[in-house]
């Protein structure tokens, strides 16, 4: 009771300086199992996706300044396992914006939380088609790309190139398996051709033995112009390239990879991005990040323009025409009216540069050219969103 | 084509070497562009990632922001000769020259800051804190006001030279990128390149009293990016460079149509008039040249390979 009249008592003090509307949001991640790798090179940071939404937070704040607005982001970080609906009750009873780093099945049982009936939850980590589709929620808009959408942009770059042929290896993992059906899928909506699929199966360690096992493995495979990898653990797939039978290019989880965000993407403003959030975090920003980043960033943008943090206001605000999101990929982002996703560029990037951007022109959309990319209108069975189409 | 080249050099300024000067930010580069040849006749050196240019008054200096040099460079204009460096802040990217030819205006994008410049001692006379990746600069023809507008904070930052304070904040569309005043100074036009609209505001009362709206036909509305833009001198058109749909808008600045659309080069960014305003000179980002507009007939009238992605240009008569 005494923190309440503190609490009451602060608002009039704010109140009677300046009337500020403050905006407070939870950063809730549930750290993924550690996972086996047979490379050391490049561990993940520890505030993956945590460092985005503080760059934003920053961005938004700065914006706040002028106008009377202000953004609180709590952190709540849990390790695997973790009960992460307690901790996002506890969340949702103090602010109703919830950005979830998360995978889906803990995605969906936020969201059918009783206390988060009337949240809006940010997804930035799920890729998964569910989420997209039949289990969509109406109370969770999705930034993280996903696996339909890197897949729709690689092959839309593979096509203008004439490389039509392809070979395809997977890995174990419930992400690379979801990896590679949504290649295999993507490959058959813009007609190009899987000659021949390979599980990864090798278990040497590839740290030595690479150029004598890889040949070998990869020496059945029927002629194609690309070798794909679904490899979303980050495992094997880089001792892949260079060391196949034939010399043939890699694209998917390495190589030429579609991804949300790449330290390699300098146009479009993106430079400035990039040298912001290195300042911030020392270190390069990952698709995780920007996925964070353009959560807290719509929050932002739709309280700048409404001038208030009521969640009903916002996300009627965020899905009706009047919403962009300038996101430093070339295009005004929005979100997808039938499920909730972020609409967004996907760049096709190898480590050093950008190879190119989806849409890849000449793909060509009746609503969007963006929407050339993952599960449109007609192909999600979601309809929850129904109320703002 | 040959024919409207030669067109094109029966009308050009008759006094003098007019000159372009376009900053190629990826070639550490100025080309300088001939008016009456239309050729380049040479290229200057810089600092590096050249982009704003302006010239002094008397046009014997020209300044120049050397973004990732984190310096404004002052040039002989008669020799090329860098003459030095200001201080800057850090990345300055576009700048604007008060009406007294003392001061510059400069946007630090990547500290949120406008740095006020004294030329002649060479020192800062004071920083103001405004939004995220400041951009577009522009000075009210009085000299009062400055406007700096930031491209992720959205916003049109109304700044008091008198005592260097912000005593406005206007909201625009998303991403500005460039700021004009015009009639006198009776209004601010502010472009916005994501929100692929401009617009207008009332200096009197920075209200904003109307939008400039862009479409052409067979081209994404995404990639309609309005940037850079100019006046005629009448005030009654604007020339809007809009980006990636490569093309620029000839907009009626009174009912704020657009008359046409001129298709120039690749990720058109900036422009420049010729002395007497009967050609325009826009850089063109992405094919790395200069499109040369004859304003009279609004036809592109010829293309100029310059320096690897141009980006400022400014005229020196």
């Amino acid at each position: 009771m005494r923190s309440w009249v503190l609490a009451a008592g602060l608002m009039l003090i704010a109140a009677a300086g300046r009337a500020e509307t403050v905006l407070g949001a939870t950063y809730l991640k549930l750290r993924e199992p550690p996972r086996p790798v047979l490379s050391n090179l490049d561990p993940i940071p520890e505030d993956e996706g945590i460092a985005g939404a503080r760059l934003a937070l920053a961005d938004n704040m700065t914006t706040g300044s002028f106008l009377g607005q202000s953004y609180t982001l709590d952190v709540v970080d849990l390790q695997p396992g973790a009960d992460a609906l307690t901790a996002a009750r506890d969340a949702l009873a103090t602010a109703p914006f919830l950005i979830l780093d998360a995978d889906a099945a803990t995605v969906m049982a936020v969201a059918d939380l009783p206390e988060a009936r009337d949240a809006l939850i940010f997804s930035v980590a799920a890729q998964d088609r569910i989420l997209r589709d039949e289990g969509c929620r109406a109370n969770v808009f999705l930034t993280a790309v996903s696996y339909a959408m890197r897949a729709d942009a690689l092959m839309q770059a593979l096509l203008v190139k004439r490389w039509t042929r392809l070979a395809l290896i997977s890995g174990p993992t419930p992400a690379d398996r979801a990896f590679a059906e949504a290649l295999k899928a993507s490959a058959t909506k813009f007609g190009l051709e899987i000659v021949a699929e390979k599980d990864w199966s090798e278990r040497a360690d590839l740290r030595r033995t690479a150029s004598a096992e890889v040949p070998l493995f990869t020496q059945d495979l029927p002629d194609h112009d690309v070798l794909l990898i679904a490899d979303e653990a980050d495992d094997f797939a880089r001792y892949l390239a260079y060391n196949t039978w034939l010399p043939r290019p890699v694209a998917g989880s390495e190589g030429m990879t579609p991804v949300g965000w790449a330290p390699v993407l300098e146009q479009w403003g993106a430079a400035q991005l990039q040298s912001r959030f290195e300042d911030q975090s020392a270190r390069q920003m990952r698709p995780r990040d920007y996925a964070a980043w353009a959560a807290m960033r719509t929050l932002g943008e739709a309280m700048t323009r409404t001038n208030s943090a009521d969640p009903a206001t916002l996300r009627a605000f965020i899905l009706s025409d009047e919403f962009e999101l300038a996101g430093f990929k070339g295009r005004p982002l929005s979100y997808r009216r039938w499920n909730g996703q972020l609409r967004q560029p996907v760049p096709v990037v190898h480590p050093r540069a950008l190879v190119a951007e989806a849409p890849v022109t000449g793909f060509l959309h009746q609503r969007n050219e963006l929407d050339t990319l993952g599960l449109d209108e007609g192909e999600s069975a979601c309809t929850l969103f129904g109320d703002a189409k | 084509m040959k024919y409207l080249a030669l067109t094109a050099l029966l009308f050009a300024a008759p006094a003098g070497a007019a000159e372009i000067w376009v900053t190629n930010e990826k070639d550490d580069t100025i080309s300088v562009i001939d008016v009456a040849t239309l050729e380049v006749t040479r290229t200057i050196p810089t600092g590096e990632r050249p982009r704003g240019i302006t010239f002094s008054k008397d046009y014997s200096k020209v300044y120049i922001c050397a973004s990732d040099s984190d310096a404004v460079q002052v040039m002989d204009a008669a020799t090329g000769k860098i003459l030095h460096d200001l201080p800057s802040g850090e990345d300055p990217e576009q700048f604007v020259l008060h009406p007294d030819d003392k001061h510059l205006w400069i946007a630090n994008e990547d500290d949120a800051v406008t740095t006020v410049v004294d030329v002649e001692s060479r020192t800062v006379v004071a920083q103001i804190n405004v939004g995220i990746e400041p951009e577009g600069m522009a000075v009210s023809p009085d000299g009062k006001t400055v406007i700096t507008t930031s491209e992720t904070t959205n916003m049109a930052h109304w700044i008091d030279t008198a005592t260097n304070k912000i005593y406005a904040n206007t909201l625009v569309d998303s991403r500005p990128r460039h700021a004009e005043f015009t009639k006198q100074g009776a209004e601010l036009w502010v472009s916005s390149e994501i929100g692929g609209t401009v617009t207008v505001f009332d200096t009197a009362t920075q209200a904003e009293k109307g939008k400039v709206r862009f479409e052409i036909t067979g081209v994404n509305d995404d990639l309609i990016q309005p940037v850079g833009f100019e006046f005629t001198p009448d005030g009654k058109t604007a020339f809007v460079a809009l980006g990636p749909s490569n093309h620029v808008a000839v907009v009626n600045a009174e009912t704020l149509e657009v008359d046409k659309y001129i298709l120039v080069g690749r990720r058109v960014w900036h422009m420049a008039f010729s002395p007497d305003h009967t050609q325009l000179f826009t850089t063109n980002g992405v094919s790395g040249d200069v499109t040369v507009i004859d304003v009279a007939s609004l036809e592109p009238v010829k293309t100029i390979k310059v320096g690897r992605f141009p980006w400022g240009a400014a005229m020196r008569p």
